[in-house]
């Protein structure tokens, strides 16, 4: 081996582990890839927060594009991320909300407390629904096409900067698509 | 002198019996709010346990099914007691959950093109470190043939003798 090699391979070998630690610096462990991206989004048939005699299913938010947020009142996180929601619907993007594992009043409360950013709750009493869709830690948020196939998946609390970055563009790719 | 010798094996003994009990996975399966599923009907408790042990909770990823305490646990064990309960078989549920989590919620990953890296990867670096290995040890032997030029090794011979590169047919001069 010559000796420029002998010395120069080690480098490479650490320059290149090294490169691959510093990437797993930004990698969030709680992070799980959903595997229903690019899935129809999983059907479901929920009373509404308000209307507990009314029915909300995922045919409802066919035809446009879509966020399917999931939240609770007892998901501190949720609470970060709500005056951002109500942003994103001054913006003009429809929001359906999955009220996840909570109780009505509770929730209602909420609603009126810090806005209501949304077109209409699922109630989600016992979790089965959020089972259907992969919830493991809310907040959520499901970006959804026109034609009710999941799209994106944002997990934890909706940033100024996903909005910015990530939903804003992603709505308006997906409204200029067929 | 032999006092130390007696503490050195004595800390030795105690290391590899820390080694030992170490390496024994003394908690037992915990199954945590099993207590609310009723095992007399359809559900056999051993395949329940035996299924949610392989299984991971993704609020506490290093946590099983069968261990953690998380809201999701509980309703996860719930859904498998229930999909049990209706006579799904394991696969059936380990794919229920798939598709709604991921292959995440798998202990032990499926062998699959994607995971191949991982099951054969290891087998790989084994092949090459012998290969390395072999490739050295042969580069050593000709160094070792070919490391003196003639006169050096005339000169060798000379100053080990005859003990070192015994002539031949002078082995069988030697006494019975």
């Amino acid at each position: 081996m010559p000796a420029f090699a002998r010395y120069l391979a080690p480098l490479l070998a650490f320059l290149a582990l090294a490169a691959l630690l510093y990437k797993g610096l930004d990698i969030d462990p709680r992070t799980i890839p959903s595997p229903l991206i690019d899935k129809p989004a999983p059907a479901f048939k929920l009373p509404e927060l308000k209307h507990p005699d009314k029915f909300i299913s995922n045919a409802d938010f066919q035809g446009k594009v879509t966020l399917l947020n999931v939240w609770a009142t007892w998901c501190v996180a949720c609470r970060q991320e709500h005056q951002n929601l109500v942003l994103l619907r001054q913006k003009g993007v429809d929001i359906y909300g999955l009220n996840y594992k909570d109780k009505r009043p509770a929730a209602e409360q909420w609603l009126q407390q810090f806005g209501n950013p949304y077109i209409v709750n699922a109630f989600d009493a016992d979790g089965r629904v959020g089972i259907d869709w992969g919830v493991y830690g809310t907040p959520e948020t499901f970006v959804i096409d026109k034609h009710g196939i999941i799209r994106h998946k944002h997990i934890g609390p909706i940033t100024l900067n996903a909005i910015e970055n990530e939903i804003l563009p992603l709505v308006k790719k997906l409204r200029e698509a067929n | 002198m032999r006092h130390e010798r007696f503490a050195s094996r004595y800390i030795q003994l105690i290391l590899v019996l820390l080694v030992t009990l170490m390496s024994v996975n003394i908690t037992p399966v915990r199954a945590a709010g099993l207590e609310a599923f009723d095992f007399t009907g359809k559900v056999d408790e051993d395949r329940f346990k035996a299924l949610i042990v392989q299984l991971r909770c993704l609020v506490c990823q290093n946590q099983s099914l069968a261990d953690s305490d998380a809201e999701l646990a509980h309703d996860l064990r719930r859904e498998i007691y229930e999909m049990m309960d209706q006579g799904k078989t394991d696969k059936q549920i380990v794919d229920f959950l798939v598709a709604r989590y991921g292959e995440f919620v798998l202990y032990k990953p499926r062998v699959e093109p994607r995971t191949w890296i991982l099951w054969y990867g290891p087998f790989g670096l084994l092949v090459i470190g012998l290969l390395v290995l072999m490739i050295t040890v042969r580069k050593r032997k000709n160094q070792r043939e070919t490391g003196f030029s003639e006169q050096e090794q005339q000169r060798l011979n000379e100053l080990l003798g005859d003990e070192a590169n015994p002539e031949p047919g002078q082995e069988g001069d030697k006494p019975a």
